[in-house]
């Protein structure tokens, strides 16, 4: 960790204020020179590792009472990006409405980092890739644009099989994201030059040759909050990992479904720890909609899911492990009594 | 009485409260890194990011203008250290590969340089901007690397006595009825204790002072010492918690003569907390483990044939090994038996003791075949125990001194309920989750080791026992309070306990699970001598034939004495009475008490217990749910019954074993270093990517203690517990997921990637 300036932005125009420096330089948003800190669970934790080294940190946690609140109005439901997962967690509307939102946050991280963590930092938490972590290795796209990937032939076991490339195989280790990738959720987005509001599917960014650009967010710019349309009461999130809490899926699915005698009228898919983004398998939903649901067109819409994954030297399970969850989850979104 | 407080069975003592709990629940317990020192400079290490070559450069020039910088040492300004033994040749030191002598490198998170400065935050960030140039060779990683050299263990190191063997394995195994031939794999491991590894030094003249957790005070005493040059009654080694160790605090590491030779050089104390990548490399690990287990056995289960061939990982500097077929090959009765363990160099740092050091990797292989065995017999895996069992191992024939392993089987079986088990592999289920149980034995051989130790009674009845034990979370404290209140016939209340201070008279290390027979065997003999000096002041006619404590058993048929001890003390016309006494087990050398005070330990028990064989012994029992689908696999139920002598303290006895079958479930289910076989290196070195199981792994942990007595082993009747507890399981876990898939796992870590059903 490095010495830093540390400011506390008392509101969002002062925020934005302190931050605008940091659009000034051609840094992408992970190497900005000033970053906000909201529950710090991420920033805190890279720093020390050596891995980000701003210069300065502006503390945004004051904004919490204007960019917290949680609303379910016209059926559509607006998260604010400072609201502490373990609260949204809890809520019992978002649980009865919303049960792939509420679980995705639920089975993330313990308690204390849930307590700590904001939405909006959550859907920015950057890979777990040991090799990325680590500084001691040299080579990682990501980290250092153009020296290689260590994990690429190296201990792989965590990474990605989809949305992957040549410069980089990171896992995008969230599960929050996936619901609302899922369930077609927008951005709301704050900058110097005014306010923007995008579908959440265009925030995170495929490695490609560019590992080091992860969003599409400018330095300088917040997100202030989420927006997701229409209510989805059979909805589930499955994360199956090496241990019961507090660990990143192996392969994890988001599910939404509109079911009417039996018909699957729409379908929403998502796939967590298999990729290198927030993922939705949209040739997957495509074949349960209009379809009488049974457990063979499960595995078939399971399959459709994973078409073009390719896999390194230990990480081939996750491909017939990601299946066999997305099918899992079909079936527990299907029988769920809502 | 409570779970936490089983109600004492025969040949048990009270299950009082920790000693030391209300000091650890509110904080004022003091660990190393917490001991206050006056103005210290903070050292942060910077490690080797290769396993091999050499350091062309360093360019400090980034890291020396960090404000509050003192110092930055490296091979090129660092004082030459006076080298250090390795532990298993008569030394003390965890490796010999001393850091800081030459730009070599042997070893990944080899100690490079050593950043001092005013503060810990200035020390970090100078260390991150220190800036390295290697040459790096290609290491060899592990056992399927090129380059790997393997020799027999046996003459590579003192600890490894020999290859058991009797009768004529090849002949028998050819002509048993059904044979079992098959490889196991344990992966490399780290202890990762929640106490980093800190040292902090202070000299005070040309005497040191170090704060440091330690399995073993005098040891790392003498230690130190031999490196820096100076006496060893110069060096004060400070350390009354430990806050886990498990093997990986009991020998000496580089880093703690390091930083005495800097404080010296700075005329300032220092103090270093290694973080928790580094610590997997500052200490030791447990290494891989490959196995071939042969079992030859007749159609009844007789066992006529056992084979077991190890192979372990060391470093290039180091040949260490556990050995464990010292144990494997006098478990069972069995007429014919070979072994051989093989150690294989590799370019790793060089590995240690972790928690029942040869038993965990060699009982998992053993006890999975022989649950193989079992479903080729079509055989409950108890009967083939039972058959087999014996009072007398067959490699030399020695008796037992005692031995309830079928008791433990069969108390065991009742409570977790084995009888509904239906044998047949993949035939219990629940929805989606096929269920299997799953059973292994457990043993620890009983350990005891020369220790000495101080006691005073005062007149009103207060105790202070002196002895440079420790408290690693074993209930060392509380144990040896109780031995003192026994003998002495006080409230436990009243007796204080000093331990975890090398000017305190010496006890052996904290490990090999010897630490309560020796250290209570001792403090019963000493306070023994208290006694004595009453009983001469009461009964100045009757000589001294009352309250010895005999060697080798029957301590505790003492004549109840209802002392008057305030009597005896105006008879004697002195307020303190105080005496110091040496203990040494039966069958220690003679050179016993000189090598104690040097730091040296003489450890007897086990096999190696004159003509008898000491062991304690256990039953594990195991539930597993293997998801039909996603394959996770869940252990809602861990059952062990055991039986170690007698039990001082059912508390602390049961959080000790339920520890350890924890830490069993984990060695099956979760740990396992992941090595980058490119490099050499531990890629999952911190406690996110190191899985330990949480508590949502472990639903359900049942203990049961037997009541056993042992006359045989020490004065305590005690058979050691702390490593019972994780023998055995991981093996309890593979055969219950085989009974419940039908897949037999020979390679832990099991992974659910694994699971092909």
């Amino acid at each position: 960790m490095r010495s830093f300036a540390y400011q506390r932005a008392a509101d969002p125009s002062a925020a934005i204020q302190a931050l605008a420096a940091a659009s000034a330089s051609n840094n992408p948003l992970t190497e900005a020179e000033i970053q906000p800190l909201a529950g710090g669970t991420t920033l805190l934790d890279l720093m020390k590792l050596d891995v980000m080294r701003p210069r300065a940190i502006v503390d945004i946690n004051p904004l919490s009472p204007t960019w917290a609140t949680v609303s379910l109005e016209n059926g559509n439901l607006r998260l604010g990006a400072m609201a502490r997962m373990a609260d949204v967690a809890a809520n019992p509307e978002i649980q009865q409405n919303y049960p792939v939102v509420a679980d995705s946050l639920k089975l993330a991280a313990s308690a204390q980092l849930r307590n700590m963590a904001t939405l909006g930092g959550n859907v920015l938490q950057r890979t777990r890739c040991t090799y990325f972590r680590d500084v001691s290795y040299e080579a990682c796209n990501k980290r250092n644009p153009g020296s290689g990937c260590a994990a690429m032939d190296g201990f792989n076991r965590s990474h990605a099989v989809l949305g992957t490339s040549d410069k980089c195989i990171a896992t995008y280790p969230g599960d929050f994201a996936q619901a609302l990738i899922a369930l077609d959720a927008s951005v709301d987005i704050t900058g110097k030059s005014g306010t923007r509001t995008i579908p959440f599917a265009q925030l995170h960014k495929a490695p490609g040759d560019t590992p080091q650009l992860e969003t599409t967010l400018e330095p300088g710019e917040l997100i202030s909050g989420f927006t997701i349309p229409g209510r989805w009461p059979r909805s589930a999130y499955l994360k199956v990992r090496d241990r019961q809490s507090y660990e990143f899926a192996l392969a994890s699915a988001a599910i939404a479904l509109d079911v009417q005698d039996g018909t699957v009228r729409d379908a929403r898919i998502a796939l967590g720890g298999v990729a290198t983004l927030p993922w939705r398998a949209r040739d997957a939903e495509a074949e349960l909609k209009g379809q009488k649901f049974d457990d063979a067109l499960a595995e078939r819409v399971a399959e459709i899911a994973f078409e073009g994954a390719s896999a390194r030297s230990h990480n081939e399970f996750k491909i017939e492990l990601g299946k066999r969850v997305v099918a899992r989850a079909l079936h527990q979104a299907m029988t769920m009594e809502i | 009485m409570t779970t936490a407080a089983p109600a004492p069975k025969a040949n048990m003592g009270q299950p009082i409260p920790r000693y030391d709990a209300v000091a650890k629940v509110t904080g004022t317990a003091q660990y190393a890194a917490d001991m206050p020192l006056r103005d210290p400079a903070y050292a942060y290490l910077v490690t080797s990011a290769i396993a091999k070559g050499r350091v062309d450069n360093f360019d400090l020039s980034e890291a020396q203008k960090v404000r509050g910088v003192v110092d930055i040492v490296t091979h090129e300004n660092a004082e030459h250290l006076e080298p250090a033994k390795f532990f298993s040749n008569g030394g003390y030191a965890s490796t010999t590969n001393q850091p800081l002598r030459s730009p070599d490198i042997a070893e990944e998170g080899q100690i490079i340089a050593v950043v001092l400065a005013d503060t810990y935050e200035a020390a970090r960030e100078a260390a991150h901007r220190v800036k390295v140039s290697y040459t790096a060779a290609t290491p060899t990683a592990s056992f399927h690397s090129p380059g790997t050299v393997a020799a027999r263990a046996k003459g590579q190191l003192a600890m490894f006595k020999d290859d058991p063997k009797v009768g004529d394995f090849d002949k028998a195994f050819e002509e048993a009825e059904v044979q079992i031939s098959a490889e196991y794999e344990t992966p490399p491991q780290h202890h990762n204790p929640m106490e980093l590894f800190a040292t902090s030094v202070a000299w005070n003249g040309d005497s040191l002072t170090i704060y440091e957790p330690s399995q073993f005070v005098h040891g790392l005493k003498n230690g130190v010492a031999t490196q820096l040059g100076i006496d060893p009654d110069r060096v004060h080694v400070v350390n009354p918690y430990v806050g886990g160790a498990f093997g990986s605090k009991g020998s000496m590491t580089p880093r703690t003569a390091i930083m005495a030779s800097i404080s010296r050089r700075l005329r300032r104390p220092v103090k270093l907390v290694a973080t928790r990548d580094q610590g997997f490399n500052v200490s030791t690990y447990r290494a891989e483990t490959r196995h071939r287990v042969e079992l030859g056995a007749m159609s009844d289960g007789k066992l006529t044939a056992l084979r077991h061939e190890g192979w372990e990982i060391s470093s290039r500097a180091d040949a260490y090994c556990v050995g464990g077929t010292k144990t494997t090959t006098r478990l069972y009765d069995c007429p014919n038996v070979d072994s051989l363990v093989w150690i294989v160099r590799a370019d790793r740092n060089t590995p240690g003791f972790m928690r029942s050091p040869p038993e965990v990797p060699y009982l998992f292989a053993l006890e999975s075949a022989m649950d193989e065995l079992a479903y080729q017999l079509k055989m409950d895996p108890i009967e083939l125990r039972r058959v087999n069992d014996t009072n007398r191992e067959p490699i030399g024939g020695k008796p037992y001194t005692s031995r309830s392993l079928m008791a433990c089987f069969d108390e065991g079986a009742k409570a977790f309920g084995w009888a509904e088990r239906n044998r047949e592999p993949r035939s219990m289920a629940d929805g989606e989750w096929l269920i299997g149980y799953g059973c292994a034995t457990t043993c620890y051989p009983t350990q005891m080791a020369p220790a000495a130790a101080r006691v005073r009674l005062r007149r009103d009845g207060r105790v202070r026992v002196e002895i440079a034990g420790h408290e690693i979370g074993n209930g060392a404290y509380t144990v040896i309070a109780q031995a003192a209140a026994t003998r002495l016939e006080v409230p436990v209340e009243r007796v204080t306990v000093v331990i975890g201070d090398s000017d305190l008279p010496p006890a052996p290390v904290a490990g090999g699970s010897n630490s309560t027979a020796s250290t209570c065997s001792t403090v019963m003999m000493v306070c023994d001598q208290v006694r004595q000096r009453l009983l001469k002041a009461m009964m100045p006619n009757q000589g001294q034939t009352v309250g010895q404590t005999p060697s080798g058993g029957a301590s505790r048929s003492d004549q109840r004495l209802d002392l008057d001890r305030e009597a005896a003390f105006d008879a004697l016309g002195v307020s303190v009475i105080e005496e110091y006494g040496e203990w040494k087990p039966d069958g220690a050398p003679a050179d016993s008490f000189r090598a104690m005070h040097n730091g040296q330990v003489r450890m007897v028990g086990g096999p190696e217990f004159g003509g008898k064989i000491a062991y304690a012994f256990g039953a594990d029992f195991v539930e597993v749910r293997v998801n039909r689908f996603t394959h996770e696999i869940r252990v809602p139920r861990v059952l062990g019954a055991f039986a170690a002598g007698h039990i001082m303290n059912p508390r602390t006895a049961r959080s000790q074993l339920m520890g350890g079958l924890i830490w069993g479930v984990a060695s099956a289910l979760h740990e396992a270093t992941e090595l980058d076989e490119r490099y050499a290196r531990y890629v999952n070195d911190n406690l996110a990517d190191y899985l330990v199981p949480v508590n949502a792994d472990i639903p359900d942990v049942e203990v049961i203690l037997l009541s056993e007595e042992d006359t045989q082993i020490n004065p305590a009747g005690v058979k050691g517990l702390g490593e019972l507890g994780n023998v055995g399981t991981n093996a309890a876990v593979c055969n219950a997921i085989f009974h419940a898939t039908g897949q037999r796992i020979r390679r832990l870590p099991v992974r659910l990637e694994k699971i092909e059903v």
